[in-house]
């Protein structure tokens, strides 16, 4: 039970630090990014190509990994985002145009294999893989009968540390003054001079690091590296995480993600592994149902 | 383009060649039709291939089990459909926009990870072999399908059910305060939909030899969205445009071979950004002038 609760921490620490992501976009655009979970897998994947394809070491790689989750979540800013913002469109056509980059990363890394066109970017087509033992230090320590990894128990420090630091940024700082204005009404922020393209283009920056980080420390943790990750392991559950913060709300994101973890681990001690998945959704759908602002969402605005 | 142009040369060899795609195509308009429903009335739904899978398993294993015709057991499905239909549509009929969408998401899932991958009656995650399929004679049902459901839904939307739908669509408040009974006219949309797509899904059975569990998820369903968003809600035919567009799209782009979903990906997005509304939608082009784009050059009205 106690590597359970273990595990649960980890796994929601990964639901929370891709959750936030979420939430931070929808908060400030009111648009569900989608694009999302491609860039969870990107950043495993980068890393992983990084450190076994060119040789490079893994903290360099995880660096640069970042950097191109940041510059995907600009990406998404300018060619999905930008252009549908100008002329007015609903909200639902950015999901569409997200859903429409998510396929194209998704794509492109799927059919990275050696000698097509993306094999500079991966080269194990669809195939899982995961990082060679020792190259991510790992020390393991045994107490009390708990088997203790050290790069699962980094991720609950690192998490804590910069969930703080972007409550420490939103909080007090005069951008993240800005990106509250900005969520707040974007019309009124503009009158107040505040650049509001330039703020949702760092909102985009910020959740896309997050997300990228999310995606390496998943990939290292668990050792499954594969273009699917992000669609398969945390994009619905992503949705489910913000839905239980309540939608837009940061420490909301953060707690559902650890309430999913832990929903998600008590069901496969309770129930056995095969009905965790379900567990969670129909947790989802009841709570959705009984108490659709969330547990931290403030009060219900119609979106979309 | 082979494709095109065999379509446009020799359409005998055409239709006789292309069976399978075409009433694939039928079976994603019936698909964009139930989404269109649910949309006109302004519920962002997602639930279809939830209900897709009712039809599906039950048609199935009707017809395994008891023997039955084909029609009965299309028509148990669809029935089957449309009641969970009703016991999920009563509870998420408050939920708008994006918590609408995201519950019918935890619907769906909760049914296919939770109930079909888990009961051994559905075979569980190994699916169910369905000898009496008959991919060849069933285009006609389909087709015949297709433009019935076409029709009735076109009809609904020009009635008395139409015009309460769109003014639900509109203002939800204000149809409320016109004496529309909102939650009964959303309750028969969300029913609607939930019929429409247990006959694709009980219909669809019928053309393939397996039916795969892992078909009735979350990439179906947001496959079945960008059919209607792609496509323009505002017409029953928009979302069919959508799925004829969509479904094909792989064949048109034939020469792509592997790297299909990249384009598909890069087609999305640039039609998505050029006609926000919809390929039917209203409206013309939309295009943004860059920045470097100089201004047209406005003439004062000569005056004399």
């Amino acid at each position: 039970m106690g590597q359970q609760i273990l595990n649960a921490i980890f796994i929601g620490s990964i639901y929370a630090l891709f959750a936030v992501g979420y939430t931070l976009v929808f908060g400030i655009l009111d648009i569900l990014n989608l694009a999302h979970s491609a860039v969870f897998m990107l950043g495993a994947a980068v890393t992983f190509t990084l450190v076994v394809n060119h040789g490079q070491s893994f903290w360099l790689a995880c660096a640069i990994a970042i950097v191109v989750a940041a510059l995907m979540g600009l990406v998404i800013e300018y060619v999905c985002l930008r252009p549908l913002r100008r002329r007015r469109a609903p909200p639902i056509a950015a999901l569409i145009s997200t859903i429409g980059l998510a396929l194209i990363i998704v794509a492109a890394v799927e059919q990275g294999r050696p000698g097509t066109l993306f094999s500079w970017l991966w080269v194990d087509g669809a195939n899982s893989v995961s990082l060679p033992p020792g190259v991510v230090p790992n020390p393991t320590w045994h107490v009390a009968g708990l088997t203790l990894e050290g790069s699962k128990l980094a991720i609950f420090p690192i998490t804590v540390a910069l969930m703080l630091l972007l409550g420490y940024v939103m909080r007090f700082t005069q951008v993240g003054r800005g990106l509250r204005a900005v969520a707040e009404n974007p019309r009124a922020a503009r009158l107040m001079g505040i650049d509001v393209d330039r703020m949702i283009s760092l909102t985009l920056i910020i959740s896309s690091a997050l997300g990228g980080l999310a995606g390496i420390l998943f990939g290292v943790a668990l050792g499954d590296i594969s273009p699917y990750i992000g669609r398969d392991s945390v994009e619905v559950r992503g949705l489910a995480v913000i839905v239980l913060g309540g939608m837009g709300s940061i420490p909301g994101a953060v707690l559902g993600g650890y309430l999913l973890g832990l929903i998600e681990v008590l069901a496969v001690v309770l129930l056995g592994s095969n009905v965790r998945a379900g567990v969670a959704f129909a947790a989802l759908f009841l709570m959705l149902v009984l108490r659709p602002q969330g547990l931290f969402g403030a009060q219900l605005k119609e979106r979309i | 383009m082979d494709f095109l142009i065999q379509l446009v040369t020799d359409p005998v060899a055409f239709w006789s060649s292309h069976t399978l795609l075409i009433s694939q195509i039928a079976i994603n308009g019936i698909l964009a039709s139930s989404m269109f429903v649910v949309l006109y009335s302004g519920q962002l739904s997602l639930a279809a291939p939830g209900f897709m899978a009712i039809g599906a398993y039950t048609a199935v294993l009707m017809a395994l089990h008891l023997h039955t015709p084909l029609a009965l057991n299309i028509a148990a499905g669809t029935a089957l459909a449309g009641i969970v239909g009703i016991i999920v549509g009563l509870p998420v009929l408050r939920l708008r926009g994006v918590f609408l969408a995201i519950a019918t998401i935890g619907f769906i899932e909760a049914l296919s990870l939770g109930v079909i991958l888990n009961l051994p009656i559905t075979g569980e995650g190994l699916g169910l072999k369905n000898p009496d399929a008959d991919p060849l004679g069933g285009i006609n049902i389909v087709l015949i399908s297709l433009v019935l459901a076409v029709f009735v839904v076109w009809r609904l939307t020009k009635g008395r059910l139409g015009y309460a739908w769109t003014a639900i669509r509109q203002d939800e408040l204000a149809a409320y305060s016109q004496g529309i009974d909102v939650a009964r006219y959303k309750l028969i949309a969300f029913t609607l939909s939930a019929i429409l797509a247990g006959y694709a899904g009980a219909a669809e059975s019928h053309l393939n030899f397996f039916v795969d569990p892992n078909e009735y998820g979350v990439p179906r369903t947001v496959q079945v969205l960008t059919f209607a968003v792609l496509g323009g809600s505002g017409n029953v035919l928009g979302p069919v445009v959508g799925a004829l567009f969509l479904t094909t799209l792989p064949y048109i782009f034939q020469q792509a071979g592997d790297y299909i979903g990249v384009v598909s990906g890069l087609i999305l997005i640039a039609v998505i950004i050029f006609r926000p509304q919809g390929i039917l939608g209203r409206g013309g082009f939309a295009f943004v002038r860059p920045r470097w784009w100089p201004r047209a050059q406005v003439r004062a009205p000569s005056t004399g």
